[in-house]
């Protein structure tokens, strides 16, 4: 029997169709290279197919409306008095609601996943007085969660460079070279302006503020060259500002840092 | 009690200028004075446009070439600037506030009609001094948020003005505020219900709050960063002790609200567009009301979004993460309301009503990417993007500039008396759309694959998308002229429109086109159904 529902479930299964079919099949983000990287995928995929669905319903419903209740030529006169409906407002108030609350209790679960609500144990050498209160970016646990495992790393930023100190080799470099597969704990601080650290292929970003040191932990899980954007206005030069990550095997990384080791330091 | 101007004791307003004379004048006329706004506000977006323009010309290529780089920041931030503080704050509040607020309240004009003319009589100085000072030292050049130590460091004489010109406009702004709020609680015709008010009243009584509870804190905020300028002082210096993320929480508590104060207008004049072109009320009236008054609570309490990378505290984040997101279930409460306005209608497919419509599927495209980007660990990724850029258009150009076009072909009639060139209204809309879509969605997928936003250069994996928002860039720069072209054509040549061509039934059509000085030749009517369309009142007309 093809009535009207019938029609209007068709549409709404095509709407449903269509979205989940862009939403696995169309890629819009870069490459996955570190721990955080797929869980935010996962994230970005159930918000691109909700939002797909609302807004391919509203377009059809707006469009549909147009065509339908347009007014033929030899029309006079006004549409129907409705001026309300009670139980269409709470429909249409009760469902967003529950929406908005299970996209936020789930947002919540891959920021955890992302390691954002721990606390912050950051066993760095060269840290100051425990007194000081760090700023927290987020705190990626990795697979093998050890402490003296992580690669300590300070970056310092200004206008218009990122400085990498390696505290364990006592050398500064201008490239970040990280092993894969391992936690990096990095402790940053600006020099002059606010600045931001991001690697769109970690999706991680994480401002660095001057007086106020920020950290950022993460896991790189494949061996490439990525590019350190600065994503926050610092200047004339900030479009430039740019540095590369390095993310290579534990023996390439230890002969790189071994090269550059002033004085010898087993890792 | 209730103020009455009695037209024969209002010799102030007979000795003003007449003619076209009027609107250069220090005129107290609340139409005169919406009018000075309008004008005013679009002569401002041109002037952002073509800085919008040179921004597209820099980056349909990688490298930084058409401009200096400090040129570059200086432009962005003066197009930010122009494009909220002088063209969508002033037009969208006092332009159609002034003109359509008397009418819907049964007044004669606004609760205070000198200070309504200071309040725009600030605007014009305040903007030339504002592109002014790229001729003294360069402009400012640190973005509209104006963050420290940036700002701190960079020309001062440009910062400084940057600062005096948006506190002169922050000032405008509160005045107004002021005024739309005594006007609309105190002035109304006696009789006349608050529930019976159009629904841009409630949206200008929302805004309103907005205004006055959230711009003294960026006053406030402002004066301390030029203290830190020119005094030294070190509330935001980092040098001198001062601490940067203040200044943040500060800076975003008036202008998140300034979002509000933007789209909330609009709101409320689609509320009175959609009805009008479709031929039936209002749906939901009431719950229409509250959810205005939802998002202006909500509003106040969802600043620090901006601010996910800045190095909050995890429960900060979850807070604003939840109570953001959640200002998409009033908001959303709106558009389906809108939707079922439409239906069941009979609807005038004319410029009005495209821009309304072209406005709904803008909007909730924004939205959408608004709940998402509300979610930290998503915005995490594309804060400071061109993902946010895009967002922010969706909302402001592909929300409450759709909108402010709408409002322009609505209420055309009513302030001259004649009709706009369809034709041209519908070419200006199929153009502005088009080239809108083709600027700002590309520029989602910039962002999510590693494009910052206000960059002069970049990767140039990216010049390919980039010349496809330039391109949408000129359609937007292009939809200008056959809107000029029909506005100056309709005022020279336009067809007679009488005065309600649309059979509208909000008070402001029940008087004669254009209005004569006190609104109504003698009592203004009490209008308790400004929606009845449909109903008996409706087959009256």
């Amino acid at each position: 029997m093809l009535n009207k529902n019938f029609y209007l479930i068709l549409i709404i299964s095509a709407v449903f169709g269509i979205s989940f079919w862009i939403g696995f099949n169309v890629n819009l983000l870069p490459a996955e290279a570190s721990i955080n990287a797929p869980i935010y995928d996962e994230l970005f995929k159930i918000l691109f197919i909700i939002g797909l669905i609302i807004f391919i319903g509203m377009t059809i419903a707006v469009i549909y409306s147009l065509f339908k209740f347009r007014k033929r030529k030899d029309q006079y006169g006004d549409g129907i008095a409705l001026e309300g409906n009670l139980t269409l407002e709470i429909v249409w108030t009760i469902i967003p609601s529950i929406i908005v609350l299970i996209i936020g209790l789930y947002s919540y679960n891959i920021y955890d996943r992302m390691g954002g609500m721990k606390e912050l144990n950051h066993s760095h050498e060269m840290m100051t007085a425990n007194t000081e209160k760090i700023w927290a970016g987020i705190s990626q646990a990795s697979n093998n969660e050890v402490a003296s495992n992580n690669l300590s790393v300070e970056v310092s930023a200004m206008q218009f460079a990122f400085l990498f100190n390696y505290p364990k080799g006592e050398f500064i470099s201008g490239e970040l070279h990280v092993p894969v597969d391992r936690k990096v704990s990095m402790k940053m601080e600006s020099k002059d302006v606010i600045h931001a650290f991001w690697v769109p292929e970690f999706r991680i970003k994480q401002d660095i503020i001057p007086g106020q040191p920020t950290i950022l932990n993460f896991t790189p899980t494949k061996v490439g060259k990525y590019p350190i954007i600065c994503a926050e206005l610092c200047g004339p030069y900030h479009g430039g500002m740019r540095a590369s990550i390095i993310v290579e095997e534990e023996s390439d990384y230890k002969d790189w840092f071994n090269k550059n080791t002033k004085t010898e330091v087993s890792l | 009690m209730t103020i009455s101007i009695d037209p024969q004791d209002s010799n102030t307003k007979s000795l003003q200028p007449k003619g076209w004379l009027r609107y250069f004048s220090f005129s107290l006329d609340h139409k005169v004075i919406g009018i000075q706004y309008l004008v005013c506000g679009f002569l401002f977006y041109l002037i952002g446009g073509t800085l919008a323009s040179a921004i597209r010309i820099e980056l349909a290529s990688p490298m930084s070439d058409f401009m200096p780089r400090d040129v570059y920041n200086q432009v962005l931030t003066l197009h930010g600037t122009i494009m909220i503080f002088l063209w969508i704050v002033p037009v969208v509040n006092g332009a159609f506030g002034n003109y359509l607020i008397p009418f819907y309240v049964g007044a004669r004009d606004m609760a205070f009609p000198r200070l309504n003319a200071v309040a725009f009589w600030l605007i014009p100085p305040s903007g030339l001094m504002l592109v002014a000072s790229y001729f003294v030292e360069g402009a400012a050049q640190a973005g509209w948020t104006a963050y420290p130590p940036l700002s701190i460091t960079t020309p001062q004489s440009g910062q400084i003005i940057w600062i005096m010109s948006v506190l002169l406009l922050g000032g405008s702004s509160i005045f107004g505020g002021i005024n739309f709020i005594a006007t609309i609680i105190k002035l109304r015709r006696p009789g006349l219900k608050l529930m019976q008010l159009p629904m841009y009243c409630w949206a200008m009584l929302g805004t309103s709050l907005l205004v006055v509870l959230s711009t003294p804190v960026l006053a406030g905020t402002l004066i301390l960063l030029s203290f830190d300028i020119v005094a030294h002082t070190g509330f935001f210096n980092p040098v001198l002790g001062g601490n940067v993320v203040v200044y943040q929480h500060l800076f975003w508590f008036y202008s998140h609200p300034a979002v509000y104060i933007m789209v909330l207008p609009a709101f409320g004049l689609v509320s009175e567009i959609l009805p009008v072109h479709s031929r039936k009320p209002l749906f939901g009236y009431t719950t229409m009301v509250f959810s205005i008054m939802g998002i202006v609570v909500l509003g106040l309490v969802v600043w620090a979004h901006h601010m996910f990378t800045s190095g909050t505290p995890p429960w900060m984040r979850l807070f604003f993460t939840i109570a953001t997101a959640f200002i998409a279930v009033p908001t959303g409460i709106k558009f389906f309301n809108w939707v079922a306005t439409l239906w069941g209608g009979k609807i005038s497919i004319n410029s009005a009503m495209l821009f309304s419509c072209g406005f709904i599927i803008n909007f909730v495209f924004g939205g959408i990417t608004g709940v998402a980007l509300a979610q930290v660990p998503f915005d995490i990724h594309v804060h400071d993007t061109y993902f946010v850029v895009a967002h922010f258009h969706y909302i402001v150009y592909g929300g409450t500039v759709f909108i402010i076009f709408s409002s322009i072909y609505h209420w055309f009639p009513k302030v001259t008396g004649k009709l706009m060139s369809e034709k041209l209204g519908i070419l200006h809309f199929a153009i502005t759309f088009i080239g809108f879509n083709l600027c700002f969605a590309p520029q989602h997928w910039l962002g999510l694959n590693g494009m910052p936003r206000r960059v002069a250069e970049y990767d140039p994996q990216f010049q390919f998308v980039n010349q496809i928002s330039s391109l949408g860039a000129l359609l937007m720069a292009i939809s200008t002229i056959p809107f000029l072209v029909n506005i100056f054509l309709s005022i020279k040549n336009g067809k007679d429109s009488g005065d309600n061509p649309w059979n509208a039934l909000t008070p402001e059509w029940l008087t004669s086109s254009p209005p004569p000085v006190e609104n109504w030749e003698g009592e203004a009517p009490l209008v308790e159904e400004p929606y009845g369309y449909g109903k008996p009142i409706s087959q009256e007309n």
